[in-house]
């Protein structure tokens, strides 16, 4: 106790003394921003889509947030919370960034929120939104600018029940996102599911889960399977002939996978909060210069992190560039004073969205790239089911 | 559970078999013969996947590019065979792991640099599309039986290859006493060289075929390369024939606990916690076979060094 007592202090005075050093350092009015993005391994797929989105941000805003110069320290977490937490506190405490943005996985987020709001500096996720920061865990220093993971899974909860469906088969990887995406389903699908099956990380092969869909007939299968695994399920699911049992998932259709999965996903649906065809001025010019300048299409985590920068845009121009009085920053951020790519956009209690959420479905484009497409809106304005419990005000 | 869906289910089991025994022949030969643990195997697989992925977009026939790969793989083989592993044969086993492993990050980081962190995409070749109905809804791909084709073919040949020719001969002489074989006036090292250069051309033919079923993306090699070493444990290490009989084993266990599993909790345990223990067991049952298997036999089902 007394060490980290010490460390607080020691970080507290440190912070004082060399507040005047920095003024000499940047020329009057910089901003450093520590983006974590992932780059190793597997999923640095996404970390650099949502590196990205960012950069794409700063580009149209000609690298200046809040007519502030700024300066990015990139920061890969390498998906291990030891390193990451390592990295960003050097990011704190050596670089002295003003704002930790980025973050894809909730268990990195996990790792690096306390370092970051313990040193009163605001962590904009721009990914990661699990239930831990969203109910009584909600954090005055912590926004978030995509969702509540919960949320999306519940999309295709009130989908299933829109369209009619009554027995759906239901299939996730045996960990604990895996287990919410059930939860997050059930809690809006009222009908019978038909099985539930766990399947373990590392799986490879799904013919042993595919014969078992097929037997049981279901109306539609819900399943949550990233990166890799779904590229292996959704091909597979395709070439068993499956494909005339409506295939409804979250987070595995997306931009990030399509490129791999191809026509074995088309018609296949998704849930999110914004698709690359979303028909506002907003979102044509994010979409048509993003892949001018990266060659690829972006999704969710490129268009989050977009907005992250025009949120943080935003809040800085409307305290003046004043960094230092937090309160009125806080009321700044809060108020989202931007045009998010996703059409309406504001805050809930709990800093997380509060938001429109679509069914998507893929769909090839006129120039053979595949990508998702908003087919109808499902939720309104949708609170996430945490927010009540939190007693920020 | 109706007798049909088990019958699918034993299918699937032996597909998966046959899939994990291309992998493991390579790796069996290599720690059988040299005596020499080598997980780098599993990102050799990958680097087959990404050279057929490649010289098949690259070509726009899959046959071609399953062509080109087979030597571009073995190719590499002998390049990471003269740089890297040709200075571990005579040192312990845990410089073997660490190089071995060592291998492992550089060549991940590689194709990553190369190709990019996305999974990338291998169509099936026309040839090949469409299915079989094996039950009602469901498809058995036709390029599934190719592959189960090409697998028990590569089966055939290797054992042709190890039984029935002089380097067949040499190989399994090797296996049992290197250093009889080399008194005997064998140059081992060229031997080594070659089994180890056939073995990288076995994962990167397994890595062409697992294109179009399976991701191809960084570290791909990593799971089945775990899966592969339970495979050359059970069969005995160094031996064909085991390594043949241990995948399909290991291909039935697992695919045929991850069916049933779920069902047969469900007598001790109420649903919801019966699907989530009954697929945690599941998962574990293929390591649980493989101690089983190694208290009766330690040196594995069909062993070939003697002593």
């Amino acid at each position: 106790m007394t060490g980290i007592a010490r460390r607080l202090l020691l970080g507290g005075t440190t912070g004082l003394l060399a507040a005047p050093a920095i003024l000499h350092a940047q020329p009057a009015g910089g901003v450093k921003i520590g983006l974590v993005a992932v780059q190793t391994g597997p999923q640095a797929a996404l970390g650099t889509q949502l590196r990205d989105g960012f950069l794409q941000g700063l580009r149209h805003l000609d690298g200046k947030l809040g007519g502030l110069t700024t300066e990015v320290v990139h920061i890969d977490d390498e998906l291990r919370p030891e390193v990451a937490v390592t990295k960003v506190r050097a990011a704190l405490e050596r670089d002295r960034v003003d704002f930790v943005v980025g973050v894809v996985f909730s268990n990195i987020l996990q790792a690096i929120i306390r370092p970051v709001t313990e040193a009163n500096t605001f962590l904009i996720s721009t990914n990661a939104g699990p239930s831990t920061f969203a109910g009584r865990g909600c954090n005055p220093f912590f926004f978030t600018t995509s969702y509540n993971n919960d949320q999306v899974h519940s999309v295709i909860g009130q989908a299933c029940e829109d369209a009619g469906y009554r027995r759906v088969f239901v299939m996730v990887p045996n960990y604990q996102a895996g287990r919410d995406a059930v939860a997050g389903f059930k809690s809006r699908f009222k009908g019978q599911v038909v099985d539930e099956v766990y399947v373990p990380l590392t799986q490879l092969d799904f013919s042993a889960e595919l014969a078992k869909i097929a037997a049981a007939r279901p109306d539609a299968i819900f399943t949550f399977m990233p990166g890799g695994l779904g590229v292996n399920l959704v091909r597979q699911y395709r070439q068993a002939g499956l494909a005339n049992i409506p295939f409804l998932s979250t987070f595995t259709v997306d931009e990030a996978t399509l490129p791999a999965q191809g026509e074995a996903a088309l018609g296949f649906f998704s849930a999110a909060s914004w698709a690359p065809n979303m028909d506002n001025e907003q979102n044509r010019r994010f979409v048509r210069d993003f892949e001018a300048q990266f060659n690829y299409v972006p999704a969710s985590y490129a268009a989050q992190s977009y907005d992250g920068a025009m949120l943080l845009d935003s809040a800085i121009r409307k305290v003046g560039g004043n960094l230092r009085d937090k309160d009125a920053l806080r009321a700044a951020i809060r108020a989202a004073d931007f045009r998010s790519v996703r059409g309406p956009f504001r805050f809930g209690v709990n800093h997380y969205p509060v938001q429109d959420f679509w069914l998507l479905k893929v769909a090839r484009r006129p120039d053979g790239k595949f990508q998702t497409e908003t087919e109808r809106r499902v939720l309104q304005a949708d609170v996430d089911p945490w927010a009540a419990e939190c007693r920020m005000r | 559970m109706t007798t049909q869906l088990l019958l699918v289910q034993a299918l699937n089991g032996l597909q998966l078999g046959v899939l994990l025994f291309l992998v493991a022949a390579g790796l069996t030969l290599v720690f059988g013969v040299m005596d020499f643990i080598n997980l780098a195997h599993g990102v050799q697989y990958m680097l087959g996947a990404y050279l057929g992925a490649a010289f098949a977009a690259a070509t726009g026939s899959f046959w071609l590019g399953l062509a080109l790969a087979l030597p571009a793989a073995l190719a590499a083989g002998l390049l990471l065979e003269l740089l890297v592993f040709r200075h571990l044969y005579d040192r312990d086993h845990l410089s073997q792991v660490l190089a071995t492993f060592g291998v492992i990050l550089v060549l991940n980081e590689g194709v990553k640099v190369v190709w990019g962190a996305a999974p990338l995409q291998v169509p099936i070749p026309p040839l090949l599309e469409g299915g079989i109905e094996i039950m009602p809804g469901l498809q058995y791909p036709i390029y599934r039986v190719a592959v189960l084709g090409a697998g028990i073919a590569t089966a055939g040949l290797l054992w042709w290859l190890v039984e029935r020719t002089r380097a067949g001969m040499l190989v399994r002489a090797g296996a049992t006493n290197p250093a009889m074989v080399s008194a005997l006036g064998v140059d081992v090292r060229q031997l080594f060289t070659m089994v180890f250069a056939f073995g990288a051309m076995l994962a990167g033919f397994a890595g062409v075929l697992a294109g179009p079923i399976f991701s191809v993306e960084p570290g791909m090699g990593d799971n089945v390369l775990i899966l592969a070493f339970v495979v050359i444990v059970i069969g005995g290490i160094g031996s064909i024939r085991g390594a043949f009989v241990a995948a399909l084993l290991v291909g039935l266990i697992d695919t045929l606990g991850k069916s049933l599993m779920p069902d047969l909790m469900r007598l001790f345990l109420d649903a919801s916690a019966a699907r989530q223990a009954g697929a945690a067991l599941a998962s574990m049952l293929v390591y649980v076979a493989m101690a089983a298997i190694l208290a009766f036999r330690p040196a594995g089902l069909f062993p070939v060094r003697a002593g």
